[in-house]
């Protein structure tokens, strides 16, 4: 897909630039976009540093297992499938509480551990169950308190107040995550009756019905 | 509203970088420093470590943008944005946010790049590119690492998802700095 989408980008770029008659500034924009990729990524340098830093105090501090604690409840809300006290609840919160922090090396490992620990709940282990959809529900729409890289790139084009964004993402973090709670929500109890088979008009990569095997109506 | 906004935007991070080593040190005993310095160490690694992605991505849409082809793309949906009063060119954003993570973070530097932060349109770019993570990205790293070939509807909940966060960024945005 995104092997496409650049190729895409490239070749069009090309085959304008032919028509337009603007190869020149083509070529130029070239390097200019490779200049400031590195530039870009080094302005990164800093507010990573800096805010890794602040993150691995937190972690010895307790902090991220103490936000896990306060999660709990909320996470056996919205995973009544999973025995309490089953330690795939464990490892669901601290990914959970990672993504909040904006630690994505620290989320994925512990959210990849959840999905081990799911698999084995799993009857059938190349379909996703009700519990999977809902970690992934969560994860692709990812809360985080501060973005921070965000904020290193408004800093390195001179922002007048980079930080001013904080704010907005949490908003529209906030709404996404409770329209990916909302419709995990309704494909489940819609999954539940095998008896009512029904389609929707989107269609999608991989997605079987519920209980249809390979969708062979 | 704006007032709340501006004032949780501006206390969120000196909030954060007092409690944490405050209460690390205080309550928790931890030598605040050296562990802050150790965990600084991989950020110099994170950050190098995106160079070859975003030279990747940002090439191409340099050329996209230098070419013409990012005008021509925008001048079907133009007047209908104009319409709503929506800058089309968050439009590209909105599409590239779930499929590539390097790619729309590319563009949104792009985009600040070329309108400046403070823009209505950097401003826009900066929250869309901050609510959502990597659909794909997310949906193929989980479900590859325990085998998972039948997704059900994790991929519509996903971008039904990224869908909805796009919208709620750019009103809030419109409502708060507009």
């Amino acid at each position: 897909m995104v092997n496409w989408i650049w190729l895409f980008m490239i070749v069009i770029s090309v085959v304008v630039a032919a028509i337009t008659g603007k190869m020149d500034a083509v070529t130029a924009a070239a390097f200019d976009g490779a200049k400031s990729g590195v530039t870009v990524s080094f302005g990164l340098i800093s507010i990573m540093v800096f805010w890794l830093g602040m993150m691995r105090i937190a972690e010895d501090a307790g902090l991220l297992k103490t936000l896990a604690k306060l999660l709990g409840p909320i996470v056996r809300k919205l995973f009544p499938d999973i025995p309490p006290n089953h330690p795939v609840l464990g490892y669901i919160m601290s990914n959970l509480s990672a993504n909040l922090f904006g630690l994505g090396n620290a989320a994925t490992p512990m959210g990849i551990k959840a999905m081990q620990e799911l698999q084995k709940l799993n009857p059938d282990s190349a379909t996703a169950t009700p519990a999977m959809c809902t970690l992934l529900a969560l994860n692709t729409s990812s809360i985080t308190i501060v973005p921070t890289t965000l904020i290193a790139i408004r800093m390195n084009y001179g922002s007048a107040n980079p930080a001013e964004i904080i704010g907005t993402t949490l908003f529209a973090t906030f709404i996404a995550t409770g329209a990916a709670i909302l419709a995990d929500r309704w494909y489940r109890r819609k999954s539940l009756p095998p008896s009512s088979f029904h389609t929707t008009g989107t269609k999608t990569i991989n997605a079987a019905p519920p209980f249809g095997g390979d969708g062979v109506v | 509203m704006y007032n709340f906004f501006s004032s949780l935007s501006s206390w969120m991070i000196p909030a954060i970088i007092v409690f944490i080593p405050l209460y690390a040190a205080l309550r928790r005993k931890v030598p605040v420093y050296e562990t802050f310095v150790e965990g600084a160490k991989d950020g110099f690694g994170t950050a190098i470590n995106i160079i070859p992605h975003l030279v990747g991505m940002m090439v191409a849409i340099s050329m996209f943008r230098a070419s013409g082809a990012m005008e021509l793309m925008l001048s079907g949906v133009r007047p209908l944005f104009d319409l709503i009063g929506i800058p089309s060119e968050v439009l590209p954003l909105g599409i590239l946010r779930p499929l590539t993570g390097a790619g729309s973070l590319a563009f949104t530097a792009d985009l600040i790049q070329t309108f400046g932060p403070d823009s209505m349109i950097g401003r826009m770019a900066s929250t869309i590119q901050g609510s959502t993570d990597t659909t794909l990205y997310v949906l193929t790293v989980y479900f590859g690492a325990v085998g998972i070939r039948r997704t059900r509807y994790a991929l519509k909940v996903g971008l039904f998802s990224d869908l909805v966060g796009f919208l709620a960024a750019i009103f809030i945005c419109m409502y708060i700095f507009g």
